[in-house]
């Protein structure tokens, strides 16, 4: 428990102001535009949109400024700024088949109808820090082909014409939204998937890597990545013709796993799905082989690693939250603290009167708690 | 031409684009906003495994405004003078209000052919002509693996 303080105010403002001039940085350097951050950091500003669960690269962008590039301050920036907007409408569901396409691949299939698109990507580059970066050195234009890219149909669509794999169909479901109301375990998927798509990219990876390294039964193949643009409709009113609001860039990622299977249906590949704002690869990896690893009750499989743990995983996979709850820490707990000392000493005078009336002299002073006891050391005491 | 083709162009041009081309039109008649323009959200949904059951995936900004003409020829039609709506992605109020100026001028008789020939036609060619220019730059990146025969 922690209890409401007062005074600090003007020690308040003064951190305050240090911060700002601490995040402007020295002053012969110029200060860094926020079209900057979302010109030339197209990535984090992607990661910040898609955990703070709001598309808009400009305040993303300006979230990483304020937040002096601390990725976790930021989404809590930009989340906590979606909670003054209202929402004026929903759009229709994304068709990601009509994506255009900045890079698509597969590792599933090596010759596919449209090809194997890199786009601008990290992959096959050395990992060498580039000198000349810090030079400023100019780059040149990309290259352009002469012809345009071709259609480039969702892969897994080839495998679902054989029946090979489990179809996704439609059943016009209205999804929950965790918006609106709190989740409520157990969940559906599209719940999860709300959840997953907001979650912090880092503890998804480690989860989805648990599932491969044998924590949780899923063996994965990227059946197909893209990445690209999507034009975004609204509904507005009934019978009228859905419109067009604009368009945004959109990560998905199709997973491929192992067989699911029952006495009525024939084996069948199962499906794992991540889907992002922004370019966000990895996230999207991530989130299709944990939205995998979460069907597994729904597929009849044995939960036995912690990914499938549905409300484990996702009760903690928000850093809005989780950054929250561990920064209460940092409150005031001066009252609580004073009863575990209480309690500590009596347990201490305690344990003296045993030791004394064993008829040993080796005993501790009974209010000797010097700030040097460790923590090992208390817990020792209070379990002697 | 469906307002709802127009009011896609209009969205997907940047507004300095749009606002320089609709001013060459030298169609300015005086308006009034009748509904913002007011920034909110739109909720997106995506779909699970692409074609299945939706979810929400997240928000995303969006601004919408209604306005309504208050030139001589509407104020005549009073309250009756059609209104034109505008909704696009992000935080503009001043492209909103732009494309619901266009949307409202679109459906004066006289202005119609001028609006989609002088102002639509050309922002969807200029658009045309960008997505084709960056469909080059991934064609350029297009690539065939070829499975190398493994030594026994």
């Amino acid at each position: 428990m922690y209890v409401a303080v007062k005074g600090g105010e003007q020690a308040i403002a003064n951190a305050h102001r240090w911060l700002a001039d601490r995040r402007r940085g020295p002053r012969e350097t110029q200060e860094l535009a926020v079209s900057q951050v979302e010109g030339q950091l197209r990535l984090a500003v992607s990661r910040v949109m898609a955990e703070a669960s709001l598309y808009d690269p400009e305040l993303a962008a300006l979230a990483i400024k304020q937040a002096s590039g601390d990725m976790v301050e930021a989404v809590f920036l930009l989340r906590a700024y979606r909670t003054t907007l209202p929402r004026l409408a929903e759009t229709l569901p994304l068709d990601t088949a009509a994506m255009r396409i900045e890079r698509r691949i597969s590792a599933t299939y090596k010759d596919i109808p449209g090809g194997q698109v890199l786009g601008p990507t990290y992959d096959y580059t050395h990992r060498l820090l580039d000198f000349l970066q810090l030079a400023n050195a100019e780059v040149a234009p990309p290259t352009a082909a002469e012809e345009t890219l071709a259609d480039c149909p969702q892969v897994l669509e080839l495998l679902d014409a054989e029946g090979l794999i489990e179809r996704e169909e439609d059943d016009g479901a209205e999804p929950y939204d965790i918006t609106r109301d709190p989740p409520d375990f157990p969940v559906d998927r599209a719940t999860r998937l709300q959840m997953l798509a907001r979650g912090d990219e880092g503890y998804l990876l480690a989860l989805g890597y648990s599932t491969q390294r044998g924590y949780g039964r899923n063996h994965p193949f990227a059946g197909e990545i893209r990445l690209g643009t999507l034009e975004v409709e609204i509904a507005v009113e009934e019978g009228d013709a859905p419109l067009c609001i604009g368009e945004i860039e959109i990560s998905e990622c199709q997973m491929i796993n192992q067989f699911g299977g029952s006495r009525e249906t024939a084996p069948q590949f199962t499906r794992g799905y991540g889907l992002a704002f922004g370019h966000n690869e990895r996230k999207t990896m991530a989130m299709a082989l944990v939205d995998r690893a979460l069907r597994a009750e729904e597929l009849g499989e044995t939960a036995t690693g912690p990914a499938q743990q549905a409300e484990f995983v996702l009760a903690h996979a928000d850093s809005v939250e989780a950054a929250g709850f561990v920064s209460h820490l940092k409150l005031p707990h001066y009252v609580d603290f004073q009863s575990e000392l209480e309690l500590l000493r009596r347990l201490r005078r305690e344990h003296a009167k045993r030791t004394e009336a064993a008829g040993s002299d080796v005993g501790t002073q009974a209010d000797d708690v010097t700030p040097r006891a460790s923590h090992s050391d208390l817990v020792k005491e209070q379990q002697a | 031409m469906t307002s709802a083709r127009r009011q896609r162009i209009l969205a997907l041009t940047p507004r300095e684009r749009l606002a320089e081309q609709w001013a060459r039109l030298g169609i300015s008649p005086d308006y009034r906003c009748v509904r913002g323009p007011e920034v909110g959200m739109a909720m997106v949904r995506g779909r699970m495994g692409g074609t299945g059951n939706a979810f929400n995936l997240g928000e995303m900004t969006l601004t919408r405004a209604s306005v309504q003409l208050t030139d001589d020829e509407g104020a005549a039609a009073d309250a009756k003078s059609p209104l034109g709506h505008g909704w696009v992605k992000g935080r503009d109020p001043r492209h909103a209000e732009l494309i619901a100026l266009v949307d409202a001028c679109a459906k004066r008789r006289d202005w119609q052919a001028a609006i989609e020939e002088g102002l639509v036609a050309p922002l969807e060619q200029a658009l045309d002509a960008e997505r084709h220019e960056q469909a080059r730059r991934a064609a350029a990146t297009r690539v065939d693996f070829f499975t190398m025969v493994r030594g026994e």
